[in-house]
C-alpha cells in the first residue's frame, strides 16, 4: 500500500529543492539567451573566423550529451577558475553546473535567436542604417527588439526542456527538487512514493507552462 | 556645384552590367527621378548613393565629397522605401524621431511634432504604423527620412502600394512638402506620370544605362532617341526624308523645324509623331479613317488610317464623337519636329 503521508514533513526540504532548481533555471535561460544572442551575431557575421568559430561552437555543444557537460564542467570549472584568479578558493557545483547548462543551452538559443533575426527584413536594417545609426545600434534598437518579440514563445519552451533537464545535476551531488525528493523518500524508506510526486509536481509545472506558452503564441500572431 | 554628381558608375553582377557608365547631377533643392522599366538599374543607382551596396567604379559625390568610402550611416541621405520599413514596434512618433540620435530631447519633440504636423498627421504621434492606412504610413515614412535633415533623400518607388487616386495626389503633397523643405530628392519609379508630376529633371534608364536625362518637357518634345521617344508618352514613327537643312517631308506635307545635326538632306528618317501634334480639324483638305477609339472623359484618343494605310494617333477634345470607319480632317502641329535617321 502507498503512502504518502510522509511527503507533508518532508516539504520544507522539497521546497529547498524547488527553490534550487529555479534559481538555476532562471540564471540558466538569462545566461544561455545573453551567449545564444552573442553567438547567432557572430553566426551571421560577415567575418569568415568569427562565423565559423561560432558555428563549431553551436555544432559541437548540440553533438555531445548535457550530461556529459555537466560532469566535466563540474571538474573543469574549479580548474580554469584557479587559473585565472590564482585563488583555490572552492568554486561549488552550483557553479559548475550554471557555467555548464548556460554554455549548453547557448547553443540552443542561438539557433532560435539567429532564425529571429533572419525574420526581419533587411529593409528594417537598411531603413537604421539610412537614419544614421551603427550596426549596434540598428540590432539593439530594430532588430533585436522585433526578433526577441516574435521568438518569445521558442525560447520559453525552450526553457521548459531545461526546467526538466536542470534534474540531470544530481550527477555531481546537487540538491536540486528531484534529488531532494529521491534523497528524502531513501530516508525514509518510500522511494516510489517521492519519486512518483516529484514526478506529478514536474508534470503540472511543465504542463501549465506549455499552455501558457501556447496562450501567448495566439496572442503574439495577431 | 552640383549637389550630387553621379559620374560614371558601373556596378555588376556577374557578367552583365546592371548599371552602365552612368553619370548624371543633380541641383541643390532639385527633385531628380529615374525612370525605367523594372530590372533597368534604377534601384541599385539609389542604393550606391544610399551606401547599402559598395561602389565598383566610378564616383559619387554629394557636394563634392566622395562618397565611396563613407558607410552607409554616415551619410546625411534619408531613404524612403518602397515598402517604407516603418518599425513595427515603434509608435509614429519614436519612429519620426528615430534618426534624431543625440538631438536634446526639446529639440528632438518639437522636431517631431513639426514633422508630424507638415504631413498633417499630428494627432497621429501616439498610434503604432499597422493601424496606420497606406497612405498615413507613407507620409510617416517621408517624416522620418526628413527628419534628421538630411542632404539628400532616396525615394525608391514611394507610391507603387498605393491606389491610384491617392498616388496622384500623394505625389503632388510629396513634391510640396519637399519643396517647402528646400530638400533635394531622388525618386525612382517605373511610372511615367509619377514621374512628370514630382520631378524637375527626369531621367530615362534602359538596360542600366541612363539615355536621357532632362526635363520632363524636353523628354516629351526633344526626345533624344528611339528608346525615350518609344518609353515617353505615345506616337507613332512614320517614314519621311529630309528635304532640306531644316526640313522634312512625309506623306502630310512638309515641315520646317530644327533637325538633329547628324542629318542631312536625303537621308530616310521616321517622324515622331504624338497624339497631341494631330488636331482634328474639318475644314483640312487633309482626311483620316477612324479604326479605333479610345473614350478617356476629358479627351478621345483616335487610332487613324493615313489614305497610304500609315496609322497615326490623334488626341481630340472629347464632345468629338466620330463612329469607327467614319473618315475625318486632319491637321499637324509640329512645333517640334522629332525625326530619328534610319
Amino acid at each position: 500500500m502507498m503512502d504518502f503521508s510522509q511527503i507533508v514533513p518532508a516539504l520544507p526540504a522539497l521546497a529547498d529543492g524547488m527553490v534550487l532548481t529555479l534559481k538555476l533555471l532562471a540564471m540558466s535561460v538569462a545566461g544561455g539567451v545573453v551567449l545564444g544572442t552573442l553567438l547567432a551575431l557572430a553566426r551571421l557575421s560577415s567575418l569568415p573566423l568569427l562565423s565559423g568559430l561560432a558555428k563549431f561552437y553551436v555544432n559541437y555543444f548540440r553533438s555531445i550529451p548535457l550530461l556529459l557537460v555537466i560532469s566535466w564542467f563540474y571538474l573543469v570549472v574549479p580548474l580554469i577558475y584557479t587559473w585565472l584568479t590564482g585563488s583555490f578558493e572552492p568554486v561549488g557545483a552550483f557553479t559548475s553546473c550554471l557555467v555548464a547548462f548556460v554554455m549548453f543551452e547557448a547553443a540552443y538559443f542561438s539557433e532560435i535567436v539567429r532564425a529571429g533575426i533572419q525574420s526581419i527584413p533587411k529593409g528594417q536594417v537598411n531603413a537604421g542604417y539610412a537614419l544614421g545609426m551603427r550596426y549596434d545600434q540598428v540590432m539593439r534598437l530594430i532588430v533585436l527588439p522585433q526578433a526577441f518579440r516574435k521568438m518569445t514563445p521558442l525560447l520559453l519552451q525552450q526553457s521548459i526542456i531545461l526546467f526538466q533537464d536542470t534534474s540531470l545535476v544530481y550527477a555531481v551531488g546537487l540538491l536540486d527538487f528531484l534529488n531532494a525528493a529521491r534523497s528524502k523518500g531513501d530516508i525514509v524508506g518510500l522511494p516510489h512514493e517521492f519519486l512518483i510526486f516529484a514526478g506529478a509536481v514536474y508534470f503540472v509545472i511543465s504542463m501549465g507552462a506549455t499552455q501558457l506558452v501556447k496562450r501567448l503564441q495566439k496572442r503574439f500572431a495577431v | 556645384m552640383m549637389l550630387l554628381e553621379f559620374d560614371n558608375v558601373t556596378q555588376s553582377y556577374g557578367a552583365a552590367p546592371v548599371v552602365d557608365a552612368m553619370s548624371f547631377a543633380l541641383a541643390d533643392g532639385e527633385i531628380g527621378c529615374l525612370l525605367g522599366s523594372s530590372g533597368c538599374g534604377k534601384t541599385t543607382v539609389l542604393r550606391c548613393i544610399a551606401g547599402f551596396e559598395p561602389l565598383q567604379s566610378g564616383d559619387i559625390r554629394l557636394a563634392g565629397q566622395a562618397l565611396a568610402k563613407v558607410p552607409a550611416h554616415q551619410r546625411p541621405i534619408g531613404m524612403v522605401f518602397q515598402d517604407y520599413a516603418l518599425f513595427p514596434h515603434l509608435t509614429v512618433s519614436a519612429n519620426v524621431g528615430f534618426g534624431l540620435k543625440g538631438w536634446a530631447r526639446r529639440e528632438r519633440t518639437a522636431r517631431v511634432a513639426e514633422l508630424l504636423e507638415l504631413v498633417g498627421l499630428a494627432d497621429s504621434g501616439s498610434k503604432y504604423p499597422h493601424e496606420l492606412s497606406g497612405g498615413q504610413q507613407q507620409r510617416v515614412a517621408l517624416a522620418r527620412a526628413l527628419a534628421p535633415k538630411p542632404r539628400l533623400i532616396l525615394l525608391d518607388e514611394p507610391f507603387s502600394n498605393l491606389d491610384v487616386d491617392l498616388r496622384e495626389r500623394l505625389s503632388r503633397e510629396v513634391r510640396d512638402i519637399l519643396k517647402r523643405e528646400g530638400m533635394s530628392a531622388i525618386l525612382v519609379t517605373h511610372d511615367q506620370h509619377e514621374a512628370f508630376a514630382m520631378a524637375d529633371k527626369v531621367g530615362v534608364m534602359q538596360q542600366g544605362r541612363l539615355r536621357q536625362w532632362d526635363t520632363p518637357y524636353r523628354l516629351y518634345h526633344q526626345p533624344a532617341d528611339r528608346a525615350v521617344a518609344d518609353f515617353i508618352g505615345q506616337g507613332v514613327l512614320v517614314p519621311g526624308m529630309v528635304s532640306g537643312p531644316a526640313s522634312l517631308s512625309f506623306e502630310l506635307g512638309e515641315f520646317s523645324g530644327q533637325l538633329p545635326d547628324e542629318l542631312a538632306a536625303g537621308d530616310a528618317v521616321d517622324v515622331l509623331l504624338r497624339p497631341d501634334d494631330v488636331v482634328h480639324d474639318d475644314a483640312s483638305p487633309l482626311t483620316a479613317t477612324v479604326l479605333a477609339r479610345d473614350f478617356r472623359g476629358t479627351v478621345f484618343h483616335y487610332t487613324l488610317a493615313l489614305p497610304s494605310g500609315q496609322k497615326v494617333l490623334a488626341q481630340v477634345p472629347s464632345h468629338h464623337d466620330h463612329a469607327i470607319g467614319e473618315a475625318i480632317g486632319i491637321r499637324l502641329e509640329l512645333d517640334h519636329l522629332i525625326a530619328f535617321g534610319r
